[in-house]
């Protein structure tokens, strides 16, 4: 008896083993290719579900937010790097929002690789981050991405017919805003 | 036998299964993290438990200070943070959150010492890559382990476990956490100990 239920727990065991295989992902996602399937729960704050254009109480993909380009950071508030970036990310915030050409079509939000919602929560408030924040707190997304390294970027460009292509995908820091935006405009097609 | 080799098959899919977390690898450690792949969660038995009195030690720190713990005892409240290796992945990630959650520390009246079983010059190059910590990082490496072994949390491997403990100013333990080494602590879990300590 007790060896039956060992062998269907094996079973069982080979299943999952084979399922988490078939899930996980070699590489990061690829500029000029498409997302891997990341589901987000909708903010419950009005500001931010504004911010994103988003409408209902459930979840989103990123390719529904109202933008033309969205930039996504992976981030983790355990990471030097992103508790160093995380200042200048807020200039680049400010300054598309700043910007006429640029507000309402320039969307961020940032992904917690391995962060709670307490993590996340923490780290928007110490380095007071004005967009959107979402906790991926059992590495689901982090997988689906390649398990890329932190600071890490992907910007979607999204077109008005809902079609979508990712327009950057790197690790680091951005480096100058500028050049950064030029050269999203660029990909993105946009003036 | 049979039933042997059936248990060691499980044992081997739950780890990949169950452990394989990710690990979020910061950019700032660059190809420098030495990656041990997925280890036995836990490792040692506790020879401590919660009420006890937290056996007293003097370790180097990577100042060049000696650091004893029963220095603390009526004045502060003190959060022990082993983790078992420099330059690994889980390690490598879990001080640096902390270094930004000092108002946490401060607000429940804790200092925060952080052990590893390295040696101080692994331990200062390492910890030279997580940016100016606040907080002591001593070096258990000599005799090796040997406060991890007090603790009860000297793995087999001669690294210590992934544990949190949390003494108060009576100099007795008020919280244990030993987490899968597989995996860093939550901040949450951390800070609710703290906080109730505090409501003592």
């Amino acid at each position: 008896m007790t060896s039956k239920i060992v062998r269907h727990l094996l079973v069982l065991s080979f299943i999952a083993g084979f399922s988490y295989t078939a899930s996980a992902v070699t590489g990061p996602p690829s500029e000029g290719g498409f997302l891997p399937d990341i589901v987000l729960s909708v903010p419950q704050n009005s500001d931010q579900k504004k911010y994103l254009g988003l409408s209902g109480e459930a979840t989103f993909t990123i390719p529904q937010i109202n933008a033309s380009v969205v930039i996504v950071e992976i981030f983790s508030m355990y990471c030097p790097y992103c508790q160093a970036e995380a200042p200048s990310l807020n200039k680049l915030y400010y300054k598309i929002q700043n910007d006429r050409r640029l507000v309402g079509r320039f969307k961020l939000i940032g992904i917690g690789a391995g962060n709670t919602a307490f993590e996340v929560e923490y780290f928007r408030n110490t380095y007071k981050i004005p967009f959107p924040l979402f906790p991926d707190d059992d590495f689901s997304i982090h997988k689906k991405i390649g398990e890329v390294r932190t600071p890490y970027f992907i910007a979607v460009g999204i077109n008005k017919n809902g079609t979508y292509r990712i327009l950057y995908s790197h690790p680091g820091r951005l480096g100058d805003h500028d050049r950064f935006i030029k050269m999203l405009l660029q990909r993105a097609g946009l003036k | 036998m049979k039933r042997a080799f059936y248990a060691n098959i499980l044992s081997a899919m739950f780890l990949l299964i169950f452990c394989g977390a990710a690990l979020g690898l910061s950019e700032a450690y660059k190809d420098n993290i030495y990656n041990p792949g997925m280890l036995k969660p836990i490792d040692s038995h506790l020879k401590v438990k919660v009420g006890d009195p937290a056996p007293d030690f003097t370790l180097p720190s990577i100042t060049g200070e000696k650091i004893t713990l029963s220095r603390f005892a009526g004045k502060k409240n003190v959060v022990i943070s082993f983790v078992p290796a420099a330059w690994t992945p889980v390690c490598s990630d879990q001080w640096p959150g902390y270094n930004i959650a000092k108002g946490f520390f401060d607000k429940n009246d804790a200092v925060l010492i952080g052990i590893t079983v390295d040696n101080i010059p692994t331990l200062y190059a390492w910890t030279h890559q997580m940016g100016k910590l606040w907080f002591s990082v001593l070096s258990d490496f000599w005799p090796h382990g040997a406060v991890a072994a007090r603790y009860g949390i000297l793995r087999s491997d001669g690294v210590s476990e992934r544990a949190l403990f949390v003494i108060d100013k009576a100099g007795i333990i008020q919280y244990i956490h030993v987490e899968n080494i597989n995996v860093r602590p939550k901040l949450e879990d951390l800070v609710k100990a703290m906080e109730k300590l505090n409501k003592k």
